[in-house]
């Protein structure tokens, strides 16, 4: 819409010749600047800026729904992958939306990835056993893909459907896994992907993970410049979540809190120094910053402490903040409170990373061959 | 004054002239669709004409405070007109309370808080609370939400007009005659069909939109309530010249200040936060600059104190600072003393 052009929107052609004359060819262009500078630059009558300008804006501006339109239309499409862990799915009232980011964030080793092969392998299943019966795009930066580990999980949770003649194959045949080496490559990829997307029937698009991006453009590994290629990156995808109506889950990592880190606004005064840092020894934050946690439709936090680990639901338009406990196991993820732990207050966006075990030590009981490929 | 005088575009001017009309009083006694057909012009513009005639004429003759400025009004006719408008509730009595009633109308109000705070959660709960007819106490009116973030689910304006009905209807238990035919407009769907959602994936949208708004508002009359979620989002990303950014932001602020009185209306802004290094230190303050936290009437910052979620006010012309808490629900916002259990999701 902001690229639409002037010249076919329905002005007088005296005006459009103007507006053509110096080079304000888009509605971009035009809106961007302030009605003064459009009247000093095209030299007309600030009347027949404001009538250009309004209907610029009227040419350009998206039509209107109603709230309940908007209700019916999820209604009909359905509007969610749901993950097959029943407490989960409950609190996310039906699963990951579709046309929304939902982020993955908790320290290594913690079951991100386990989380993602699941969900890559729910979009592929038809849809009589409860997938989207779509392809899914995998685009993996740190070479965390493995399809056996992937094939297991799917024998371990829908046994009956993989014993089925070939379509473990079929299944496995859905997913396409993309391995960028580059900024340029993933927003190469993107731009693909944005045609691709709706002709070739993709229902998910998983990006594992994102911080690595970050820590190729630059070594602290913090969105600082405002030219920096990744922020564009970042909000593209997200307007490729909302043009093509599929849920996109994008994994992040963590950092340890710097004392850059600040929770404070100027009117709250200078908070005890003792609770910061006791705060910072155990506490992890979730790296690319504030500006990234805002952009984000849902974020769903793997954290560890007690011995457990739980799925945090830390952000979400719909859901109240719960934290589920869960294990690993070789069918993935598996809940082990299905009612969730109600979370008070900001702990809920504490990211805490004590007393597990990594989980990369567990994954060599299971690197053997899948049943069907002995 | 003359026709020459009048604000009306140079062409109709011309027009007008051409054909004649070279004075006020020659107008005033001319009906649109003839004025429409002398001019061939539409029959809107020749309302318009008609409209600045009668504006220009009324207010010469209108009382003008000690003759000093066409326009103008004496602040005590602006007290009570004030002390005559409702308030769109928050849905958190403290929060109402310190706001003084809730939100204003003919103000802009901006919020802002960190993510996950509850700002989208606040702006389709004052679309819902708008909503409400005015014998139970709201203002009956609808509510355009412009959303750029894509942050806005229906699903959740569902529970939270469903939550708002179920608490009318149990302050409210009166049967009486007059309160049957407002229980029956009391429906979730007709709630949700109250707010007209735009959704915007780029500023030139953002911009284009809140130029097109005033065109919208007059075909809508009943519109009370503008929420832009968030404001922030698209100037962040793309704009890479700062100086431009202030400068397009302020035209947009004036613009929504515009429509806010002229329609009378109320418009909330949410906006994001960022670090600033102030003092030695860096703090969380609303994104988007310091000329832009000038350009909102009033300010409220949504943000945690300790595992409470609390609400301060940090600017506001007629209410002290002050702070209240207040919660998220399955039903929407609500203060810490309601006696509304705090309701699990499904």
């Amino acid at each position: 819409m902001a690229n639409k052009l002037i010249n076919q929107m329905g002005l007088p052609p005296s005006l459009s010749h103007v507006f053509s004359a110096r080079n304000i060819l888009t509605a971009k262009d035009a809106l961007s600047l302030p009605e003064i500078d459009l009247m000093a630059l095209l030299d007309i009558d600030i009347d027949l800026v404001r009538a250009a300008v309004a209907r610029i804006s009227e040419a350009t501006c998206p039509p209107f729904q109603t709230g309940l339109a908007l209700l019916e239309e999820k209604m009909k499409s359905g509007g969610h992958l749901s993950t097959f862990l029943p407490g989960l799915d409950i609190a996310l009232c039906g699963g990951i939306p579709f046309g929304a980011l939902t982020e993955l964030v908790g320290p290594s080793g913690i079951g991100k990835t386990q989380f993602c092969l699941k969900l890559a392998l729910l979009a592929a299943l038809p849809e009589c056993y409860g997938g989207l019966n779509g392809q899914v795009i995998y685009i993996d930066t740190e070479s965390k893909f493995s399809s056996r580990r992937m094939i297991e999980i799917g024998e371990g949770s829908f046994p009956q459907i993989f014993r089925l003649q070939g379509l473990a194959q079929k299944m496995a045949g859905r997913i396409i896994v993309t391995r960028p080496t580059s900024i340029s490559e993933f927003n190469d990829s993107l731009q693909q992907m944005k045609l691709t997307l709706l002709q070739n029937e993709v229902k998910l698009l998983i990006v594992d993970s994102i911080a690595a991006l970050v820590s190729w453009d630059n070594e602290k590994g913090i969105i600082s410049s405002r030219q920096s290629p990744v922020r564009g990156s970042l909000s593209f995808l997200k307007s490729i979540a909302e043009f093509s109506q599929v849920p996109v889950v994008v994994t992040n990592q963590v950092r340890s809190h710097s004392n850059d880190d600040t929770f404070h606004y100027i009117f709250q005064g200078h908070r005890k120094d003792t609770s910061n840092s006791e705060r910072s020894e155990s506490h992890l934050t979730a790296a690319l910053g504030i500006q990234w946690a805002h952009a984000v439709t849902i974020r769903l936090i793997f954290e560890a402490h007690s011995g457990h680990r739980f799925i945090k639901v830390a952000k979400s338009p719909i859901s109240p903040p719960v934290a589920f406990p869960f294990v690993v196991e070789s069918s993935g993820i598996t809940l082990l409170n299905q009612e969730g732990i109600s979370v008070a207050g900001s702990e809920i966006n504490a990211i805490r990373c004590q007393g597990w075990k990594s989980f990369s030590g567990i994954i060599q009981q299971w690197n053997q061959l899948p049943s069907f490929m002995q | 004054m003359e026709i020459s005088n009048l604000p009306i575009s140079p062409s109709i001017r011309s027009k007008l002239l051409s054909k004649g009309y070279t004075s006020l009083s020659s107008l005033s006694s001319i009906s649109p669709s003839f004025l429409a057909q002398e001019l061939s012009v539409k029959l809107e513009e020749a309302v318009e004409v008609l409209r600045a005639v009668s504006d220009t004429t009324t207010s010469k003759s209108a009382h003008i405070p000690n003759g000093i400025i066409p326009g103008a009004v004496t602040a005590w006719d602006m007290l009570s007109e004030e002390q005559m408008q409702r308030h769109i509730s928050t849905g958190c009595e403290d929060l109402d309370a310190i706001l003084g009633g809730g939100i204003h109308c003919k103000e802009v109000t901006e919020v802002g808080g960190v993510p996950g705070i509850g700002k989208t959660q606040l702006g389709i709960q004052l679309a819902v609370n708008v909503q409400i007819p005015v014998e139970y106490g709201g203002l009956g009116g609808k509510a355009v939400y412009i959303d750029t973030e894509g942050s806005f689910m229906a699903e959740r304006a569902y529970q939270i007009a469903e939550g708002c009905i179920y608490d009318i209807l149990d302050k409210f238990p009166s049967n009486s005659r007059e309160f049957l035919s407002c229980k029956e407009r009391l429906q979730v769907n007709n709630f949700l069909a109250g707010i007209f959602y735009f959704r915007i994936c780029s500023y030139t949208e953002q911009i284009a939109v809140i130029n097109y708004l005033e065109n919208f508002l007059t075909e809508h009359g009943d519109v009370k309530l503008v929420i832009i979620d968030s404001v922030t989002f698209h100037f962040r990303q793309d704009f890479d010249d700062l100086a431009q950014r202030t400068r397009v932001l302020g035209g947009l602020s004036l613009r929504l200040m515009k429509l806010s009185k002229m329609f009378n209306l109320a418009v909330v802004l949410l906006n994001q936060v960022t670090t600033k290094f102030t003092d030695g230190s860096f703090q969380l303050t609303l994104a988007l600059g310091d000329s832009w936290s000038h350009s909102c009437t009033n300010r409220i910052i949504l943000h945690w104190n300790g595992n409470e979620r609390c609400a301060y006010i940090e600017k506001s012309p007629s209410v002290a600072s002050a702070s209240a808490p207040y919660l998220v629900t399955g039903k929407g916002i609500r203060g810490i003393n309601s006696n509304f259990k705090r309701a699990r999701i499904m």
